[in-house]
């Protein structure tokens, strides 16, 4: 009788428990005195469920590796002219290594300590003597390149952190994953093309001078003189969608850029209504903004965005102050865009999408009605059955099952799991399977009894010679949810915790629950006959 | 209430020739579907390539929507209708895997509607798979499928005749082959192999006669499900492979039951030949087993039809495999059980029996 009670009394605590945890989910609007003192927690539901994007980017980090490579190069030009040492070139070579002629080999002692003090990440890999010239070649090492690669990722992560709060995403979950990869989550967003153009833009702001000497078109064909390079502007006719490029020629030689932007807005053009965005500079950015445009009064300036020129405006004065502005024909979203990536700052390397995955909102809708339609005609069925199979039994049985489903939510509620539309799917496989405890039990009561056997004594025989054999019958599923656990991504994941959880549940509900049932009705109520 | 009456004694083992011919001609023309079809078997989890789900506000067909893919060098896709009758969502798969910025589902969309018209079609699914990431899930699900083989080889092993000594020996030359094996370079594919054919070698030596027949039911019920999917032209994602395994364990789950049976009855020590001894268990289990896959089948079916389109293949492998899972744990399982003893003769069986 005792143990009866605290059997009882156990049951129903966890019935209880779960149904605190499970309540967030169901009820609309919980009291301020609930949410203060227990758990406020509603049942996460997958991106599949609720709408959303996945989106797994690669960072090329081993172009964060070339650009620090290619500014090194750049940096030691200007070192070495300041030192007065004449050199015949420095270029980037390979991905981290930079290669050095000088003309004189006496020189050599004096570029060897300004390399030490100036460029401790390079070390000199080989030295050759060629024809009265010396030829160095510089490398980064290993440990550093790694360092670098390792910086560019987590730098990445951050930026498109920064601009993803910008863009105003609600619980975004944004992460690296494995050695160069990001992965972001983005649940409910509206326009998942936005979303991504503005990840994914490197937004590498750049200052050139355009070239007046030579003609584009020569250099169009395949004629580019040296120093220079060709860029691109894209104009997208808005009726038309057609896009219009044109080229420019282009100084090799980046002035200035983005590093300095302290801020950038969009305003209104007043003349001609269009929006443009407004950046400012830092005071070092302001001092280097104002010697650049005093040097090249009169001369063009491009604004480079990605390698797309924006605009390449003639420099009528020279500019104090810190202040400039991208004109383009954008339209308001763009330029808000444009103005949160350049506030968020640059990516250090360029990142490309490795997986998408976006469901609609209406979709994600669609298919939690569907899953719980299938639920719904699936768990009546099963229901019904049992009923009209066992009779009273079959009731017992069914309220295991109902305890179940509970049991289920709530644990995915209280672990903070993530259901998702298979996984919806492992809880009415979990519903047909689960009741598989109870038919074995039943079967062998109705065999015990068919031998004669007093209910109580069929009960006993029944559900020990079964419980053993249910189990380890449910171990080799466990097996198979355990693994995909582990292997599993989003949403087949989701399949296998409602799984496993709907296996463990159901040994407690169908084989603990149902006994302490029938043990109360046989014990307390003195019920001669079993309803089987 | 009661379908199937206590009494009942169908001779199930007398019709092994039979089933076995029947699982042989599934078995193969499975095999013929999935050789035939090829690497198109695989979907874009696995191939790479994107898919597109689009909603159009009038009802239309493939070909015009062909149509309207054209100026964006689309129309060599493969669309098709998608969901329930009077929908009209149609799904549209490409090898295109776009890693640059492309803007590929806006494209599309604009380029239909300027066919169709303003706001008739919403991109409702995207779903994009970049070659690198194709492979890394391919590995994956071969990661899963193998692990658990694995698990579930070296738990039935221990499981029918609990003695350890077989067991660790069969775990051991296991995990001894496929790292051997892992060492030499081979791959997960031929891995996944080589463990089934370990599994069933150790079985034979080891005289493991109820780990080799479930073993064997569960490769006869993967490769009938997968054979199905070749010839219902449906393709493997990452859900599917989940199907397959929870297949696995559906099926050894009915399998234990049987031969639980089995067992508890040749223990119960009456001078019965052996194939009698297995069909009366089968006959004793008959009402569960047909019980539990009426229940589970009820579900699956209702989550087939009613499900909706996402789910609908995911759906499909677990209704095949719970089909199949139950006819091989009669059919399958059981009758190897009864061809070992053959071939062993009957001496043992009069042995065990006496004890």
């Amino acid at each position: 009788m005792k143990d009866l009670r605290w059997r009882a009394a156990l049951v129903l605590a966890v019935f209880v428990v779960a149904l605190v945890y499970l309540l967030p989910t169901l009820g609309e609007e919980l009291p301020e005195w609930w949410i203060k003192f227990f758990p406020d927690k509603k049942i996460n539901l997958g991106l599949d469920l609720q709408g959303g994007m996945h989106l797994v980017l690669e960072v090329e980090s081993d172009k964060a590796v070339e650009n620090t490579v290619e500014r090194f190069a750049q940096e030691m030009k200007g070192e070495m002219g300041t030192a007065h040492i004449r050199f015949r070139l420095i270029e980037r070579q390979g991905r981290d290594g930079v290669r050095l002629l000088l003309p004189k080999e006496q020189d050599w002692q004096q570029v060897a300590d300004l390399l030490k003090n100036k460029f401790p990440l390079l070390k000199v890999k080989d030295r050759t003597l060629v024809q009265d010239q010396v030829e160095v070649l510089l490398r980064i090492e290993e440990s550093q390149v790694s360092h670098i690669k390792k910086l560019a990722v987590d730098q990445g992560l951050e930026t498109i952190r920064n601009r993803i709060d910008q863009f105003g995403v609600s619980e975004p979950d944004i992460r690296t994953q494995g050695q160069n990869r990001i992965l972001i989550q983005l649940p409910g967003i509206k326009d998942p093309q936005r979303a991504i153009d503005l990840i994914g833009k490197t937004a590498l702001l750049e200052f050139k001078l355009v070239d007046e000497q030579h003609s584009v078109a020569e250099a169009e064909k395949g004629r580019v003189p040296a120093g220079d390079k060709i860029y691109y502007s894209r104009k997208v006719d808005p009726v038309t969608g057609q896009v219009r490029r044109s080229a420019y020629l282009l100084k090799d030689r980046t002035l200035m850029t983005g590093e300095y932007l302290t801020n950038a807005e969009v305003r209104i053009d007043s003349q001609y209504n269009r929006p443009y965005v407004a950046l400012s500079f830092d005071d070092r950015g302001g001092k280097l903004f104002e010697k650049i445009t005093g040097e090249n009064v009169k001369k063009r300036l491009a604004i480079v965005l990605d390698d797309n020129v924006y605009s390449a405006p003639v420099i009528r004065d020279r500019i104090s102050g810190g202040n400039a502005i991208i004109e383009g024909q954008f339209t308001m979203d763009e330029a808000k865009d444009l103005a949160v990536v350049l506030r968020a700052g640059s990516l250090p390397a360029p990142v490309q999408i490795l997986e998408e995955r976006t469901v609609g909102q209406s979709l994600g809708r669609d298919s939690i009605r569907k899953g719980l339609i299938s639920m719904a005609v699936g768990g009546v069925l099963v229901v019904i059955f049992m009923v009209v199979y066992y009779g009273g039994s079959g009731i017992i049985a069914d309220l295991a099952l109902i305890l179940n489903i509970v049991l289920i939510m709530a644990a995915l509620a209280g672990f903070g799991a993530t259901l998702t539309l298979p996984g919806i799917a492992g809880i009415i496989l979990t519903i047909g399977m689960a009741v598989d405890a109870n038919v074995l039990i039943f079967e062998r009561v109705r065999e015990e009894l068919r031998l004669g056997k007093t209910p109580r004594a069929a009960l006993d025989t029944g559900y020990s010679r079964a419980t053993w054999t249910i189990v380890d019958a449910n171990v080799t599923t466990l097996i198979a949810a355990v693994v995909l656990l582990q292997f599993g991504t989003g949403p087949v994941k989701g399949f296998a915790i409602t799984l496993s959880l709907g296996i463990a549940a159901s040994m407690f509900t169908a084989i603990f629950g149902t006994r302490l049932l029938f043990d109360y009705l046989l014990q307390k109520r003195r019920m001669k006959t079993l309803s089987i | 209430m009661e379908f199937i009456k206590p009494d009942i004694n169908i001779d199930f083992v007398g019709r092994r020739k039979f089933a076995f011919t029947l699982s042989l001609v599934l078995i193969l023309i499975g095999l013929a579907a999935l050789i035939w079809r090829g690497s198109s078997l695989y979907g874009i989890d696995f191939a790479g390539g994107t898919v597109i789900q689009l909603r159009f506000s009038s009802p239309t067909n493939a070909a015009k929507i062909k149509e309207g893919l054209k100026p964006i060098g689309l129309d060599r896709s493969a669309i098709q209708h998608f969901g329930g009758e009077g929908e009209n969502v149609f799904l549209i798969r490409t090898d295109v895997s776009r890693s640059k910025l492309a803007n590929l589902s806006k494209e599309l969309k604009d380029n239909l509607e300027r066919l169709y018209g303003e706001n008739t079609v919403t991109v409702e699914r995207v779903e994009m798979v970049g070659p690198k990431v194709g492979k890394d899930l391919r590995q994956k699900a071969l990661l899963a499928i193998y692990y658990a083989l694995l698990l579930i080889a070296i738990y039935i092993s221990w499981r029918f005749e609990q003695k350890l000594m077989p067991a660790a020996i069969m775990a051991g030359a296991l995990v001894l082959g496929v790292l051997g094996l892992r060492k030499v370079g081979m791959g997960i594919p031929m891995l996944i192999v080589a463990a089934l054919v370990i599994t069933m070698v150790c079985c034979w030596f080891l005289k493991l006669k109820y780990a080799l027949g479930a073993v064997t039911a569960l490769i006869h019920d993967v490769l009938i499900t997968v054979g199905a999917f070749a010839i219902a032209n449906k393709e493997f994602d990452l859900t599917v492979v989940a199907a397959l395994l929870t297949i696995i364990g559906y099926s050894l789950n009915d399998t234990i039951i049987v031969f639980d049976r089995i067992r508890e009855n040749l223990r119960k020590g009456k001078r019965r030949e052996f194939a009698e001894v297995v069909n009366a268990s089968i006959n004793q289990t008959l009402s569960r087993t047909i019980l539990t896959s009426g229940t589970t089948l009820a579900v699956v079916t209702a989550l087939f039809i009613l499900g909706g389109g996402v789910i609908h293949d995911f759906a499909f492998a677990l209704l095949v495999g719970v089909v199949v899972g139950t006819y091989s744990s009669i059919f399958v399982a059981s009758p190897i059980l009864i061809a070992w003893e053959a071939r062993l003769g009957s001496a043992r069986v009069r042995a065990t029996a006496k004890s």
